[in-house]
């Protein structure tokens, strides 16, 4: 009888759960470790944190769902791996500090023949003082979160009705933020729903972030044909933020944010600051700080974690300027290389490098976006490490045989542009491959075929669909393997 | 709804907005046209589901 443990019940966990579930046999245990006993629909906390969804409504119990699928629950964050075990024990195990009610703080140990570390980011508002919910900015990167945000929202919705002006800003909160596709999603839902109440014309809108243009989204953006052209999404993005009356500042690190007051620093070397009423700043991701111990008790994290805190696994980590960077940089089966019955997938895995041009100011400054991880690549890269982890599992292969490189791998994206049966409109786009190679298509770096966008109701319409389908997938009802990543 | 103006009203000289390229009103109508964009909706689904096959 083999364990595979899963530690995180995200998007990766989850995928890599049932599918590991669905096809190891019943005498192979999956267990999956996790703080939270609610799984969320990240890509819809967008809404709650303008009030059209609520928190339950992107959300659902994780134990009726294991109970019903035979995964066992063990509700608790991972403290440390020790793939070598310990003195009294050559098991490897994962120590959990529990979180379920009436056992908050006990530790167990939480033994393994396989480990999939889907542990997502940690979100690391403290790299910047003054940012996140519990001081100067909201955030809707959890349901709580978002709900938070939501409130904060009505609040400076009802100070425009009452006549006063506010200025409402969102963005980045610091250099090396990543995931500006899910900050340019909040900012549209705001101006939208700043519209549909009525005080759009109370409201100075204003986006602030590290990408050096809009429509990079940390990838560099992407080239697509339009109108017998080939345009870069710079020029897409900056019409979407013209048409909507929203100012944008690029090339900014947010140094810190007092209440109601950002300053931050540009890549020419400048320290700006700006006034505002309403701030939604992403914080930076880092791995969630797991530690790795080998069978002496001694702490090998440096040799399993990158200084970022998430794992190192197959991919070519040698510092290289960009110039020498290369698709085959990127890990292609997520296996640990110390560890080879280890793996990490989603955001928790390191990547070798950026995706945009590195960029520092004069003062020594990084600023630009970090690699996106978004869902699609995450969901296929957890199902085919489960593939390859039950392959091993049952004997058909004694090293893992899929590949799921985002160098090789596209993505479809869909960012709501506001949300309405009938008025809603999202950016639909897709895009191949992730990471573009600059050998394969040397003027665009992505196959054009494949690479696209365009805003409308139709966009609006999949985002609900996906909205539910991804729901109903994790919920592992009847069919739910059907549902793609 | 409350409207902003359109940018073409608003657009500075050699201001942030006074370049973007932005939509004619028969663009912005066929982003919310019923049948066009259960059209779009038919074809981005396709796209989106190949691009998922592909790998
Ligand atoms: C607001 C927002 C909107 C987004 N919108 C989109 C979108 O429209 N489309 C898209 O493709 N992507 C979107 N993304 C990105 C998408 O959410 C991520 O790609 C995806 O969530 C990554 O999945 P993951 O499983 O790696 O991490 P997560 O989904 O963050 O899951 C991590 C899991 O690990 C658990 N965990 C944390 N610490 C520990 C620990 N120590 N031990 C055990 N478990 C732990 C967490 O509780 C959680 O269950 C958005 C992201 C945000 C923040």
């Amino acid at each position: 009888m083999a364990r595979l443990v899963i530690l995180g019940a995200g998007i990766a966990g989850q995928t890599a759960a049932l599918h590991a579930r669905r096809r190891l046999g019943r005498d192979h245990e999956v267990v999956v470790v996790s703080p939270n006993s609610r799984w969320n629909w990240i890509p819809s906390n967008i809404w709650v944190g303008v009030g059209v969804m609520t928190p339950e409504q992107v959300t659902f119990p994780l134990r009726p769902v294991y109970e019903k699928t035979g995964i066992t629950f063990v509700q608790g964050r991972a403290v440390s791996v020790h793939p070598e075990g310990d003195g009294d024990a050559g098991r490897p195990y994962v120590k959990v500090e529990l979180t379920e009610p009436g056992k908050t703080g006990q530790e167990e140990r939480v033994p393994y023949d396989w480990l999939i570390n889907a542990t997502g980011p940690k979100l690391n508002f403290d790299a910047t003082p003054g940012l996140g919910p519990s001081k100067n900015t909201v955030s809707v990167c959890t349901f709580d979160h978002a709900a938070h945000a939501s409130k904060a929202f009505d609040e400076t919705v009802a100070r425009m009705k009452a006549g006063e002006k506010q200025t409402l800003l969102v963005g980045t909160g610091h250099g090396n933020c990543t995931c500006q596709g899910a900050a340019f999603e909040y900012i549209f839902n705001v101006e939208f729903e700043l519209r549909r109440r009525g005080v759009r014309d109370k409201a100075r809108v204003v986006w602030l972030s590290n990408e050096h243009e809009l429509g990079d989204f940390g990838m560099g953006g992407m080239f697509i044909r339009r109108g017998g052209y080939v345009t870069h999404s710079r020029v897409f993005t900056e019409s979407l933020y013209t048409e909507r009356g929203i100012e944008w500042i690029t090339r900014a690190g947010v140094k810190e944010v007092a209440p109601g007051e950002v300053s931050y620093e540009t890549l020419d070397g400048d320290e700006r600051s700006l006034k505002f009423d309403f701030g939604m700043l992403l914080p930076p991701f880092s791995g969630v700080g797991l530690k790795a111990f080998d069978r002496s008790g001694a702490d090998v994290t440096a040799s399993v974690f990158a200084p970022s805190g998430f794992m190192l696994v197959d991919g070519d980590y040698a510092k290289k300027p960009y110039e020498e960077w290369s698709p085959e940089d990127w890990p292609r089966t997520y296996q640990s290389p110390k560890y080879p019955n280890v793996f990490a997938v989603g955001i928790a895995f390191a990547p070798p490098h950026a995706i945009s041009k590195p960029m520092t100011s004069p003062k020594g400054t990084p600023i630009f976006p970090t690699p996106p991880r978004t869902g699609m690549p995450t969901g296929v890269m957890a199902r085919e490490v489960a593939f390859n982890i039950v392959d091993m599992i049952n004997g058909k292969a004694t090293a893992p045989t899929r590949h799921a490189s985002l160098a090789h791998m596209g993505a479809a994206c869909i960012a709501s542009a506001g949300a309405g049966l009938f008025r809603g409109t999202a950016v639909s786009m897709t895009l191949f491959p992730i990471v573009p190679d600059f050998r394969k298509y040397p003027d665009t770096g992505r196959d054009l075929g494949w690479t696209f966008g365009e805003i409308g109701l139709a966009g609006h319409w999949i985002k609900h669909l996906l909205h539910f389908g991804f729901i109903y997938k994790a919920k592992a009802n009847p069919l739910w393997a059907m549902v793609p990543e | 709804m409350n409207e902003t103006k359109s940018p073409v009203e608003t657009r500075t000289p050699f201001g942030q907005t006074y370049y973007p390229p932005v939509p004619t009103e028969f663009t912005k109508k066929m982003r919310t046209n019923l049948f066009w964009q259960l059209l779009r909706f038919v074809v981005i689904n396709v796209k989106i589901l190949r691009m998922v096959r592909k790998h």
